[in-house]
């Protein structure tokens, strides 16, 4: 558990006080934990594969449908691609929650900048914004992002880590199935590849994660970046794990739940001097 | 400076996997999975959990791989010393308890196996009986185990017991139980992530052991 030192003065309150996460709560949770023997709840994570390349053109970004907690599916057809801008869309791993917020929060400051600046966004300012946020939070925001964009200077790929290192790059892949998605790419990425190709080529790396990784599962999103149209997601571009059986369930007879207890509340009273028109 | 962890090599693997087990007035019927697996990664789909151990036993293990295969093997030697001793085959009843003592010999380094073990008894009837890692045993009409057993055990419950609900419905047939494990491991095959790839299903009764498989999701 986290160690917690006593602060001995009014500077080391002030201290504990400046910038990124308020800790009080690690005493009483390590309190908790010691004494009450109540363990800390988990967070949902995307188990994932995520992917993206840069192609003639284009940014195309991919991304499986399957959100885990532990060992269970939570969500079979979850959207792991985040709009950030209409050119600016971002597929995230880690956990969910932060994922979320982060790319929400991006959203709304990009969109209030492109407001103030009346241009067009560009993909180096969320990258930079995103990488100060996650560094500041020293990697507690389990955020894995594949960034991609296309702006005035030209369609950009980038990937950043939970710490806040950015990498940028014509093709990558993040998440628990991202060796098996990276395998994929490395033997067939080529950089004149066309739209339709690239596609494929993402939706088949994907394909290998969620076969491969158990972490990764479900249907297969990509979205596709260009120059004039913006970005635009195809969501369940494939599906390639359709429920093979499902049994006929006769549906019970009314009278199959047992009632204990029957009470009969009167919550209306109706009065008698209200006359309705016709 | 970091505090001092202890790291302990652990002897123990989860292979994953679920299977289940459901007696009938005649007959038993026996499913499980086939993925082994460990952590994310997939070490093959197609990998049986079931034994036969006579014409009318079938034992099925979920757990780690390695000790089931041993303890199978035990099983079955142990099975031939029993014919060629009593010249007739063992009898599910007394495979069962064998099968106890043998996992409690093992008390202070078990097999790491959740063993559910099915057959036709002396009497005709369909047997199932559940053990835990070391021994304890107990027959029940129907049981489960494995990494998806909680979500099967739930569905068991309410089909077959029928603890839940007040209106008399006839007990499921022997293709209405195939039907329920069928459509039960597909079910859990979709929120278990070491769940999955294909799935054998075993039919036990009087005219010997039917295997048969189908498909489940590959992700």
């Amino acid at each position: 558990m986290v160690q917690v030192e006593e602060p001995q003065d009014y500077v080391d309150v002030l201290q504990s006080h400046r910038g990124g996460f308020s800790f009080e709560n690690c005493k009483r949770n390590a309190y908790l934990a010691a004494q009450a023997g109540i363990k800390p709840p988990t967070a949902m994570k995307s188990g994932t594969t995520i992917c993206g390349i840069v192609v003639k053109d284009a940014v195309i970004l991919a991304a499986d449908t399957r959100a885990t907690n532990g060992p269970m599916v939570a969500d079979k057809n979850c959207e792991k691609l985040h709009y950030i801008a209409k050119n600016i869309y971002c597929a995230g791993a880690g956990t969910a929650a932060d994922l979320q917020h982060t790319t929400e929060m991006m959203e709304s400051q990009i969109e209030l900048l492109r407001m103030a600046t009346g241009t067009q966004p560009r993909v180096c300012t969320v990258v930079k914004r995103l990488s100060s946020m996650l560094f500041k939070y020293q990697g507690y925001i389990g955020c894995a992002l594949v960034l991609g964009g296309f702006d005035v200077t030209g369609p950009h790929l980038y990937q950043i880590y939970p710490h806040g290192s950015t990498d940028k790059l014509p093709f990558t892949t993040m998440g628990s199935g991202s060796l098996a998605a990276m395998a994929i790419m490395e033997a067939e990425y080529n950089e004149n590849m066309s739209i339709e190709e690239g596609k494929k080529l993402v939706a088949k790396a994907i394909r290998s994660g969620i076969f491969n990784d158990l972490g990764s599962g479900g249907n297969v999103d990509v979205c596709v970046i260009t120059k004039d149209a913006g970005g635009n997601i195809l969501r369940n571009y494939e599906k390639p794990n359709e429920r093979k059986f499902r049994a006929q369930h006769k549906a019970f007879p009314k009278g199959t739940t047992p009632v204990i207890k029957e009470t009969i509340m009167k919550l209306v009273s109706v009065e008698t001097d209200v006359v309705m028109r016709d | 400076m970091q505090a001092p962890v202890e790291h302990r090599w652990s002897p123990y693997a989860d292979n994953g996997g679920t299977c289940l087990g459901v007696a009938g007035e005649d007959f038993v019927v026996v499913a499980a999975d086939t993925r082994l697996s460990q952590g994310y990664s997939i070490h093959t789909r197609d990998c049986s959990k079931v034994t036969q151990l006579t014409d009318k036993c079938v034992i099925v293990s979920c757990g780690m791989k390695a000790d089931a295969i041993t303890l199978h093997k035990h099983l079955k030697a142990r099975l031939v010393m029993y014919e060629h001793q009593h010249r007739k085959q063992a009898s599910v009843t007394a495979i069962a308890q064998m099968l106890a003592t043998t996992l409690y010999y093992k008390r202070f380094f078990p097999y790491y196996t959740f063993n559910v073990l099915c057959g036709i008894d002396d009497e005709g009837k369909g047997a199932v009986y559940h053990y835990d890692a070391i021994g304890s045993f107990e027959r029940v009409p129907y049981t489960t185990s494995g990494s998806g057993s909680s979500l099967v055990m739930s569905v068991l419950d309410a089909q077959i017991a029928k603890g839940n609900q007040t209106v008399d419905t006839p007990p499921l047939d022997k293709r209405g139980i195939v039907e329920l494990a069928k459509d039960v491991l597909s079910s859990v095959g979709e929120r278990d992530i070491h769940t999955g790839d294909y799935a054998e299903i075993f039919l036990i009764d009087a005219s010997g052991v039917t295997p048969t498989r189908f498909d489940l999701k590959l992700d």
